[in-house]
């Protein structure tokens, strides 16, 4: 007979508001094999926790049930609580009393009796629990960085420097990422590389950092401890090891056309090519697509300047395993393109550029060395005009959130206009001015005030060209109400910030969620920021959500402090909610028949052939195991087997019949 | 069997994964949209590891409608057991079928732990479909059946 505890919590009033506790309590008590049963008003505060401890210690209670949170949130909270009272924390679970019930239902009858039948199923599941004893496995003590931009930068060196070892992966051909396109940085106006590139170089220079430039992840197996990354290193077709950076190949490569991506298309670079000046590693790269070698057979030019010998023109992408521990993907985020602003004219008109191509107008080592010329002839714009919100916040293109940076960064730009152009006039038509942080709102202050910018509320309906202008049709929404229309030489839009392409198909590669937008989902909004739903798996940076500089280093950091966690044992416990294969004594009574459709079924190689052999050495059967290194305990394999011999711990068929059961046996 | 008893209340189950559609519940909470309360949510780790024999066992007992919802395909915690699951629903349609179950009581769907909206909307069109189909009262044939093969899972 069993002895059950079930404790259910108000949440403040937050489930006592639709749900009546107490009757719920009053009435669990007379469903059988319930000992005990109460209601308190926060059951994970710590005299909630007493409160259990001493109720499995008087009335010797042999399973618990709470009826509070999501278990997601919770769960740990209270099988260390029962732990600590000496009874198994596996003989503990949580009734979804909140999120599945007091929030999404009105007060009523129904809602109680619905609470009620969950923490019925939870008392029937509950009886037919095991105790359970966790596994423990051991760490590899070395992290995967995918994405060389500065959040990766930063979690590998914060990695690094705790005495791990990194390995950092990089898709282009150096590491930098957006940051290092960029001029200078809000709100204090320094130089990005100036800050950026000492970063890059520590990288490179760093003892236990392995750095892998044009190199993408290609699977990834294992969990968390224990991941088997293979990593795919694009043919670079230059040796590296030969290569000593001299730049005469580049030099003398006749493909010299070819849109720079650095440039965000507005320079152009050659066919071997090192993206830009200050890149690490920096050595060139072949971009196949564009060589006249790998094109038309013909050309080798920078094979007879090279003076070491180092091009490899048969040299194929290499696979590398790796053995690795945890993973910080900080693979960044993209701006929206050409196709989206026909409105706009952005790709029609040449001088309609985004805020990423005059960032890298106002750069120092850009295509104008720093002087903001039109792209279409080079002269100086004298009316200028910057589109903030191009694309955000905006349901109809698909992108109904805030890009969050834009704000900043177009008070940024226009504040360098009105440095670099004295004469010049610049506008700025925006929805809101979302300035929030650390001396944001000083910074679009002094933009207006200082700098004179004319910052006009409203939207900008199309940009149409007329006699050489640019014509900017918008309303001004708070002042007049009335229609605006400048005549600008030159139109900048912050366009919406998105997912990386390629984010959907990383995510399903790790097995991590995503939202809608591709953007990688953290584990909790609020206190889960850095981790991934897939233990051992951390985000940082913009890859999770559009963020600027600061919030993406401090993300990073935070990454890397889990990561360092995890690295300071040496061992990891691993919950043993794993599938077994029934095997009474003497194992020759085993009801495996060894069809093995559990090995076909298993996603983890996780489920051995088992030979069992009798009195004289024969082999009577072979029955399978399971490998519990590799099990991850989906269960698929115990809805495969037809002798129902395999069964998961935790989730087993009597668990499971048991709660369907008692949901409806009433 | 179109009854359209405004007074009924069926009771449904749903059999959901622990990663996706779990989650995108317990979201539909923390955004405090409103559903039906028929519906109550059994947690498997996996769509793959729901036997579907259990969703017999369901109707057996008196279940009127069953949801099955799990992570979008490609998406699966475990790489592939929303696809197991996807091929045994198909398979498990026909023997419905055969056995006299209409399948429309059975809504099988995909819910990501960012869709808390989606469940929601998944709760309602399924209770309201449910009640349009009115109380399930063949489910006797089934637990005869079941209980001349002394099934018990």
């Amino acid at each position: 007979m069993s002895k059950i505890g079930v404790f259910i919590c108000h949440c403040g009033e937050n489930i006592s508001a639709t749900v009546d506790c107490e009757k719920v309590a009053q009435d669990i008590r007379k469903v059988e094999g319930v000992e005990y049963a109460i209601d308190y008003k926060y059951m994970c505060s710590d005299p909630g926790q007493t409160l259990i401890k001493d109720a499995i210690k008087e009335h010797h209670l042999d399973g618990v049930v709470v009826g509070s949170c999501s278990p997601r949130m919770h769960e740990p909270t209270f099988r260390k609580a029962c732990a600590e009272a000496g009874l198994n924390p596996f003989l503990c679970e949580m009734a979804n009393l909140r999120e599945h019930c007091s929030w999404v239902h009105e007060k009523g009858e129904a809602t109680t009796e619905k609470a009620f039948d969950l923490v019925k199923m939870l008392v029937e599941k509950v009886k037919r629990n095991k105790p359970l004893d966790s596994i423990k496995v051991p760490i590899t003590k070395k992290a995967l960085v995918i994405g060389g931009g500065i959040a990766g930068i930063q979690a590998s060196l914060d990695i690094a420097n705790t005495g791990h070892q990194v390995i950092l992966i990089e898709k282009d051909p150096s590491i930098g990422g957006h940051m290092s396109q960029l001029s200078e940085t809000f709100p204090t106006l320094d130089c990005s590389q100036c800050i950026l590139t000492p970063r890059m170089v520590e990288v490179a220079q760093h003892p236990n950092i392995t750095l892998y430039t044009y190199a993408e992840l290609e699977s990834l197996e294992g969990f968390i401890g224990n991941f088997t990354a293979k990593i795919r290193l694009k043919a670079k077709s230059v040796d590296h090891k030969k290569c000593t950076g001299c730049g005469a190949c580049f030099q003398k490569c006749p493909q010299k056309r070819i849109p720079s991506e650095f440039n965000a298309g507005l320079g152009n670079r050659t066919a071997i090519y090192v993206p830009f000046p200050q890149a690490v590693p920096n050595k060139p790269v072949i971009d196949r697509e564009h060589c006249n070698y790998y094109k038309r057979g013909k050309c080798k030019i920078c094979e007879a300047t090279c003076p070491t010998g180092a091009i490899e023109w048969d040299k194929e992408d290499e696979i590398l395993t790796e053995q690795v521990g945890a993973i910080v993907v900080t693979t960044g985020f993209n701006v929206k393109g050409a196709d989206f602003f026909p409105e706009y004219g952005y790709g029609q008109y040449k001088d309609v550029i985004t805020g990423l191509q005059f960032e890298r107008l106002a750069s120092a080592s850009g295509p104008t060395l720093g002087e903001i010329r039109r792209p279409s002839d080079g002269t100086i714009p004298k009316k200028i005009v910057f589109i903030a919100c191009a694309g955000s916040r905006d349901e109809a293109k698909g992108i109904p959130y805030c890009s969050k940076i834009c704000c900043m960064y177009t008070a940024k730009h226009a504040m360098l206009y009105q440095h670099k152009v004295h004469d010049g006039e610049s506008t700025v038509f925006y929805m809101d001015i979302r300035a929030g942080g650390k001396n944001y709102e000083e910074f679009v202050r002094r933009a207006i005030e200082e700098d004179h910018v004319n910052y006009v509320r409203g939207r900008v309906a199309r940009v149409y060209e007329k006699n050489g202008k640019l014509i900017v049709k918008g309303v001004d929404t708070l002042l007049s109400g009335e229609q605006v229309e400048i005549e600008a030489d030159m139109v900048v839009l912050a366009t919406a910030g998105v997912s990386n392409c390629g984010a959907e198909q990383l995510a399903q590669k790790m097995h991590i969620s995503y939202d809608p937008y591709h953007f990688f989902a953290e584990a909790h909004p609020k206190l889960k920021p850095v981790e991934t739903n897939t233990a051992g798996i951390f985000l940082a940076g913009a890859c999770q959500a559009p963020k600027d500089i600061p919030e993406t280093v401090g993300m990073a950091s935070g990454a890397a402090v889990k990561v360092a966690g995890l690295f300071s044992n040496n061992e990891l416990v691993r919950e043993p909610l794993i599938a077994v294969v029934n095997r009474s004594a003497p194992p020759v009574f085993s009801t495996c028949v060894g069809c093995f459709m559990c090995q076909t079924a298993c996603p983890y190689n996780a489920i051995e052939r088992e030979e069992i052999k009798g009195r004289d050495g024969k082999v009577i059967k072979t029955v399978a195991k399971v490998n519990p290194g590799l099990c991850q305990g989906c269960g698929t394999c115990v809805a495969f087997c037809r002798s129902k011999s395999i069964d998961i711990q935790g989730y087993s068929n009597e668990q499971m019949f048991a709660e369907v059961m008692s949901l409806l046996n009433h | 069997m179109n009854n359209n008893n405004s007074e009924f209340e069926p009771k449904i189950v749903a059999f959901v994964c622990n990663w996706c559609t779990y989650a995108g519940a317990d979201l539909t909470g923390t955004s405090r949209l409103k559903y039906a309360t028929n519906v109550k949510i059994v947690r498997f780790p996996c769509t793959g590891r729901i036997d579907f024999m259990l969703l017999l066992k369901a109707f057996a007992q008196g279940a009127d409608g069953v949801i099955v919802s799990g992570c979008h395909p490609n998406d699966c915690h475990y790489t592939s057991g929303n696809f197991h699951a996807r091929r045994r629903w198909i398979t498990f349609r026909g023997l419905l079928d055969f056995m006299g179950i209409d399948v429309s009581r059975i809504q099988y769907s995909w819910v990501s732990a960012a869709e808390g909206a989606k469940w929601a909307d998944i709760v309602n069109t399924t209770v309201a479909n449910i009640r349009e189909l009115g109380p399930y009262t063949e489910y006797q044939k089934v637990a005869d059946y079941l209980d001349k093969e002394d099934y018990n899972g």
